[in-house]
């Protein structure tokens, strides 16, 4: 029996994983649906376009410029072992716009929005605000989920190209300042290589990391315990789970956008 | 008339009501008391559909509520939450017509926000609240909000979920007041949960005990006293001793 123990530990946190999956499926499923169907809450989704896309320009700006420095001197110290360091700004271009830019502005945004979100949905159904919109004839999926995925799933690609804009000036400051590019030179290497596709791909990544976001926090939220511990835990699983499934999701749209 | 049949209720291995049967006519001020977790909130909230019941039928004028047209059905009912539950995002008089900005009722956003003052002043709350929002207020002018958002757009039938929690005595009289004043004035089905014995003589018509699942004893308030019932009676005295076990 001691033997079977850590199997059935095992089996027990499959079986745990798998009604998670099953239950955020349907959860995904559902709110696919209200997004499909009328009342529509405008006010709301502006007011979730200013709190999720607006709000979230300085953290993804930020994050963007010091990573394109950065990015620029790691190239240039790279590339001159085998004398390429020209190709530090078309690297510079296509790593922000197809890797980067997207993916720390998606985990940056996870930090940020999914947090919020789970909090506020959480700290709504602990305190019965969500039973108070149910019985106010209003749906919790419709008023709450779909603004928030909507604004997220809007939002993050203008974030992500917002960023994409503010990396490679971030490259751009660094090289010319720091490593003796030429400024006309530098943006002549950056604008002859990138190709529309670089930033397309990068775009529609910020997309599905703004839904994953805003799906992650409404779903953690709205499945909040009891309590300030409930509503902490369930803002951790939120960053945490929606993470995670930025890097997968990149993953599998890297290799869907640049192997197939 | 809300007519509650052989209900049901469990959540996993807790057994929550086991058969409730309960009668509550129209017009009418019922109050629903009994211990905590004796599962008063859970059948407000069968009735409601925020939660669903295991067996049984629940009927609101000869209709089976499982059955009725969501956004209709809830047209007709106005609650007051245990906490308020008013929403913090939004000020005082968004939160009271909540209801009149949105969905079948909808209406201009002037004509929403004078009705919703003139709530707040039924519940003795002046116009400059309005614009203040929850988290500003006290706890029993959120209650006093929380009331004129139940009543914000007519409706026939009004839950209390223990409306005088949290409130010291004079604002619990207050409330209880305004309670039976509006129910009275609007000829509402008024159901309270509640384990406040003032409360209750304050705002009861009928009176119902719930325990262990079932309803032990209903009646109107004037024979409450007077009560065959040992739970009853030793849940209206207080008593440490009787058949409700009580951790000491």
């Amino acid at each position: 029996m001691i033997l079977l123990s850590p199997l059935a530990a095992i089996g027990r946190s499959t079986l745990a994983l798998l009604a998670v999956i099953g239950r955020v499926a349907i959860y995904f499923a559902r709110a696919v649906s209200h997004i499909l169907r009328p009342p529509w809450y405008p006010r709301e989704l502006a007011v979730q376009i200013v709190q999720i896309g607006w709000l979230s320009l300085p953290v993804v700006g930020l994050t963007a410029l010091f990573t394109g420095g950065a990015l620029a001197l790691q190239i240039h110290a790279g590339g001159s072992r085998f004398n390429a360091e020209t190709v530090v700004p078309s690297i510079v271009a296509i790593g922000i716009a197809r890797e980067l830019g997207p993916v720390l502005g998606g985990l940056m945004v996870a930090g940020r929005v999914a947090a919020a979100i789970a909090a506020e949905i959480g700290t709504m159904k602990v305190t019965e605000q969500i039973d108070a919109l149910v019985t106010l004839s209003t749906n919790p999926l419709k008023y709450l989920t779909v603004p928030r995925l909507l604004a997220a799933t809007l939002t993050l690609p203008v974030l992500v190209a917002v960023g994409d804009s503010i990396g490679i000036f971030g490259g751009y400051l660094v090289g010319t300042s720091r490593l003796g590019f030429n400024p006309a030179n530098y943006l002549q290497n950056t604008t002859d290589f990138l190709e529309l596709w670089d930033v397309l791909s990068g775009l529609i990544k910020g997309a599905v990391f703004g839904f994953i976001v805003a799906l992650m926090g409404c779903y953690h939220g709205m499945n909040s315990g009891r309590g300030a511990r409930g509503v902490g835990r369930a803002t951790t699983n939120a960053v945490v789970s929606a993470s995670i499934m930025i890097l997968a999701a990149n993953y599998l749209l890297t290799e869907l956008f640049f192997t197939a | 008339m809300i007519e509650i049949t052989d209900l049901h209720k469990a959540f996993g291995m807790n057994t929550v009501l086991q058969g409730v049967d309960l009668k509550v006519e129209t017009g009418s001020s019922t109050v629903i008391i009994g211990g905590s977790g004796t599962g008063k909130s859970v059948l407000l909230k069968c009735i409601l559909g925020l939660v669903h019941p295991d067996r049984g039928t629940i009927l609101l004028d000869g209709e089976d509520v499982t059955r009725a047209e969501r956004d209709a059905f809830l047209a007709k009912f106005g609650m007051l939450f245990q906490g308020g539950a008013l929403f913090d995002s939004m000020p005082v008089w968004q939160n009271v017509a909540f209801r009149l900005l949105r969905g079948s009722l909808k209406r201009p956003v002037a004509d929403a926000r004078e009705i919703a003052i003139e709530k707040l002043r039924r519940v003795g709350l002046s116009p400059d609240v309005a614009g203040k929002f929850p988290a500003e207020l006290s706890g029993g002018m959120q209650k006093r909000v929380g009331l004129a958002r139940a009543i914000a757009a007519d409706p026939q039938v009004i839950f209390f979920d223990e409306p005088t929690t949290g409130l010291d005595p004079i604002m619990a009289g207050v409330i209880n007041a305004l309670i039976r004043e509006i129910v009275v004035e609007m000829g509402a089905t008024a159901m309270t949960i509640t384990h406040d014995m003032t409360s209750v003589r304050a705002i009861a018509d009928r009176v119902a005990m719930l325990h262990g699942g079932l309803i032990r004893w209903e009646g109107p308030v004037s024979k409450m006293d007077n009560g065959d019932d040992a739970y009853l009676q030793q849940f209206i005295t207080g008593a440490a001793d009787g058949p409700i076990e009580a951790v000491r």
